[in-house]
């Protein structure tokens, strides 16, 4: 029996799909559809001193048929007054006591930060979740991601906030920092009981042709934006494996945001150690329904490996995402192409003629499309597995017998690693490389 | 088995004939260039007879680049536009997709290529060039689509271009003998409008060239003749009652409706005589038209026909029906035609023999002559020199020119009849072979 309810450090919710602290939680009404649909929390679109809001505020990446494959936006924390969030909270809180609520907080001094804790407390969320990442508009303030660009203010917040909750604070982090190790450690010094993170990514998302301007446009203007979206989720993923590796932060649950669209998703950051998703920008484009297939994916991964809670696989990545030099240099592939399946596009001899080793050649008979992989030029990039249109068509063949394992930081303990500009160690010493006037010849 | 209606209206009649390959929307296009693959090397390329860069205009649209796309297409086939509409495609650029290896359809390139050409040149969009008069001037005989595109590519070369057409339209078969349901008229003329506007050829309209001094005159006047003349009227079959009333050619049929409509009168019973794309075209017509029983006669089996498959299968979803193996043998009638006799032939050795012991009767009120169409000899009699072979096909060399040098040809006067793609292709090439002998020459 599959339970997907978790406990993500004091919060209790029925499954990890949450909603993050954004334009699909600014209400009530949304928030009791999202449960009604299948969310098991949401954050609630950040509270504090109300703003005023520009209109155009959003911007799209779309990439050959697909729409919002990246998305930002200039809006900022919630315009409603604060009684009106509280109330709402209170009445969601009624219809739904078992889904999780958190208040998403941002703002400035110690007393308001108290009063608005009390406040969110006595409505009856669930948690805290502190909003250190937004990086438009409000950074300009001295909130968002000018707190979580800097540790040392980040930590303070944090105590203040630990010292006044009675209820689990979430410390939810900015990507746009240079590492995320040193607001995570703060985090984690203020007393914190647990991380999200991603927050959206400073962004351009495009320029206007006829006006010159950035999108989206506020009369002519534009300002960056926040990014998010399917675009951002390898960043998110790197991040979050660099919190749950870490050996004192990987110790509180981490809620992994960026991204998250489909059960693949889910099961992966999971994988990478988060207890609890959150999701926006997929719910903005296709509604609270999209949990149906996150929900079924996941209970299907679940059921094929005999899982019964997400915890029994949670982190299961993490041991096999290492450093470079502890990868096996003596680790070969080759690109193997399937004739019965290719379908003669020839984009793999192209992208690895151009763009990478000039491993694959094409037949001499003009009337066969098929190419064939040079076996000693090959370097098992996976290039040409990448581009190949047809399924399972080009696949990676192992060819070391595994027998032989060297890594970067072994060779360098034997001193066995190139050191000079043109030491015989270099690893692409005799590997062929066409002359350079071939490239006429074509 | 009738499938259509007369049509007693022009509204009637579109509907009746409405357009296998319409005009794409702006959404269609965008999705349907999205799933181009960029091939390198494309098939649908070398499948082209004009050599169009399909991959590149292809993601011009997909860009947004749509004049691009049109010069791109147009660099290559100056009846681009109709190329897109009334090639076979099936068996040209888009039978060579490598999606059909997968079981997926293929691009619709020529729908493609028509959104772009036609937006273009909706929009009037300037994008070519007058070359620099090199006081040259050059005759062409025949508006046709090779006719059009010598003129177009020598204008771009310097050459002042006189063209002598016969008939009050320009575009030949393009206008005049292409099934309706392929190509409105409004269509073709409206792209040799655009060329001619920006491209500043003359085009002499109702002027045949039909004898000897004509043609002195135009030798005295011109540095070179470019002859694109088609075929001719269909040919005499020698049949027992052929001059019967009711007894007409395909060409001349086709020719009729297109100009008429639905003011053509198409009687109940038409049998069709022939087995290429034109007997498929006449039939489907006479179908659409209203006509209670079509009958398409063939004097081989079906494997034989010279029609593709498609062109046979959209005639019989017409409700066309057909007899194989049958040849006529006399048409029947007092004055006017009201049947034929056919007999049975059989394949004996290899060779079609009629069984004249085995005959019987089709009644019908109309035949269709679409046997193939006789060669413009009367023409080729009167040029000095001009050599042709056993069919009446006009000689060339690789240039285009014929064995008179003053006299270049091309399209179906010296194929003997092919698509309208190859005789763009044929003038867009006689006119850079003029341009290289005037060269040469001085």
């Amino acid at each position: 029996m599959i339970d997907l309810s978790v406990d993500f450090g004091g919060i209790k919710a029925p499954n990890p799909f949450w909603l993050a602290s954004a334009p699909p939680t600014n209400s009530g009404y949304q928030i009791m559809k999202a449960f009604e649909a299948g969310w098991g929390g949401a954050v609630w679109k950040t509270l504090g001193v109300p703003v005023v809001n520009v209109s155009s505020r959003y911007g799209s990446v779309n990439y050959r048929n697909t729409r919002m494959m990246g998305f930002n936006n200039i809006e900022l924390i919630t315009d409603r007054p604060l009684a009106d969030n509280l109330r709402e909270i209170e009445e969601v809180k009624k219809y739904f006591p078992n889904h999780a609520v958190i208040a998403s907080l941002m703002v400035e001094s110690r007393a308001e930060w108290e009063q608005i804790i009390k406040d969110v407390e006595n409505a009856g969320a669930d948690g805290i979740e502190l909003n250190f990442g937004c990086p438009h508009g409000m950074c300009e303030r001295g909130m968002g991601s000018a707190v979580g660009q800097q540790p040392a203010v980040l930590k303070t917040i944090v105590e203040w906030v630990k010292e006044a909750a009675n209820i689990p604070v979430i410390t939810k982090l900015t990507p746009n920092v240079s590492e995320i190790i040193q607001p995570g450690l703060a985090a984690l010094q203020g007393g914190t009981d647990s991380i999200s993170l991603i927050n959206t990514i400073k962004s351009i998302v495009g320029i206007d042709l006829d006006t010159y301007a950035p999108y989206p446009i506020v009369d002519g203007k534009g300002t960056n934006g926040g990014y998010c979206g399917p675009a951002v989720k390898p960043i998110a993923m790197n991040m979050l494996k660099d919190l749950a590796q870490h050996p004192e932060i990987g110790k509180i649950p981490l809620s992994g945001i960026g991204g998250i669209e489909t059960w693949r998703d889910v099961v992966e950051f999971i994988l990478l150690g988060a207890t609890s998703v959150q999701v926006c920008t997929a719910v903005m484009h296709y509604g609270f329904g999209i949990v149906r297939e996150m929900e079924a994916g996941l209970r299907q991964f679940m059921e094929e490996r005999n899982y019964t809670t997400i915890y029994d696989f949670a982190g299961k990545a993490l041991p096999n995402v290492t450093e470079w030099k502890h990868l096996n240099l003596k680790h070969k592939v080759v690109a193997e192409i399937n004739p019965d399946k290719c379908i003669g596009c020839d984009l793999c001899y192209i992208s690895c003629d151009d763009g990478a080793h000039q491993a694959i050649a094409l037949s001499d008979d003009p009337t066969n499309r098929i190419p064939s992989i040079i076996e000693e030029n090959c370097v098992g990039c996976n290039l040409c597995s990448l581009v190949c249109p047809v399924e399972d068509c080009i696949t990676m063949v192992k060819k070391d017998d595994g027998t032989q394992h060297t890594t970067w930081d072994e060779r360098s303990l034997n001193d066995d690693i190139p050191v000079t500009f043109n030491d015989d160690r270099a690893g692409g010493k005799g590997h062929f490389v066409p002359k350079p006037s071939d490239a006429l010849k074509k | 088995m009738a499938e259509y209606k007369r049509p007693t209206t022009e509204a009637e009649f579109e509907k009746n004939f409405k357009q296998k390959k319409p005009l794409m929307n702006e959404t269609e296009a965008f999705y349907e260039a999205s799933r181009c693959l960029f091939c390198y090397d494309a098939p649908c390329i070398q499948a082209c007879p004009t050599s169009i860069d399909i991959p590149l205009f292809i993601k011009q649209i997909h860009t947004d680049n749509i004049t691009g796309a049109s010069k791109t297409i147009f660099d290559s086939n100056w009846l681009g536009n109709a190329c897109g509409i009334v090639c076979p495609t099936g068996v040209l650029c888009e039978g060579a997709c490598v999606y059909n290896h997968q079981d997926v359809p293929p691009i619709q390139i020529g729908r493609l290529q028509n959104y772009a050409t036609n937006k273009t040149i909706d929009a009037e969009k300037v994008i070519f060039k007058v070359g620099e008069s090199n006081g040259k001037k050059i005759a062409i005989i025949g508006a046709g689509p090779a006719g059009i595109a010598c003129a177009c590519e020598a204008r771009t070369l310097g050459y002042d271009v006189d063209i002598y057409e016969a008939k009050e339209k320009p575009s030949g078969l393009t206008v005049y003998g292409i099934a309706p349901y392929k190509i409105t008229n409004e269509e073709v003329l409206k792209e040799v409008a655009y060329l001619q506007n920006q491209l500043g050829f003359n085009i002499k309209y109702n002027t045949a060239i039909n004898s000897k001094e004509e043609l002195a005159n135009l030798e005295a006047n011109y540095d070179a003749i470019f002859i694109g003349v088609g075929l001719g009227a269909t040919r005499h079959l020698g049949l027992d009652g052929e001059n019967k009333k009711g007894v007409v050619g395909a060409v001349e049929f086709i020719e009729e409706l297109r100009m008429k409509h639905h003011k053509l009168n198409v009687p109940k019973k038409v049998v069709v005589l022939g087995g290429g794309n034109t007997a498929m075209d006449a039939a489907s017509e006479a179908a659409r038209m209203g006509a209670r029983k079509t009958v398409l006669a063939y004097r081989n089996s079906k494997e034989k026909m010279g029609a593709y498959g498609f062109e046979y299968d959209l005639a019989i979803s017409a409700g066309v029906d057909s007899l194989f193996n049958v040849t006529p043998i006399a048409i029947l009638g007092n004055g006017k035609v009201d049947g034929v006799r056919f007999a049975k032939t059989e394949m004996v050795e290899g060779k079609l023999k009629t069984n004249i012991n085995n005959t019987f009767i089709v009644r019908c009120d109309m035949v269709i002559k679409a046997t193939g169409q006789a060669k413009q000899g009367h023409l080729y009699d009167l040029i000095d020199d001009l050599d042709i072979d056993a069919k009446t096909r006009i000689k060339t060399n690789d240039e285009f020119q014929t064995s008179n040098p003053k006299y270049f040809a091309g399209g179906d006067a010296v194929n003997g009849g092919a698509e309208v793609v190859n005789a763009a292709y044929d003038g867009k090439m006689a006119a850079l072979g003029i341009h290289s002998w005037l060269t040469k020459n001085n």
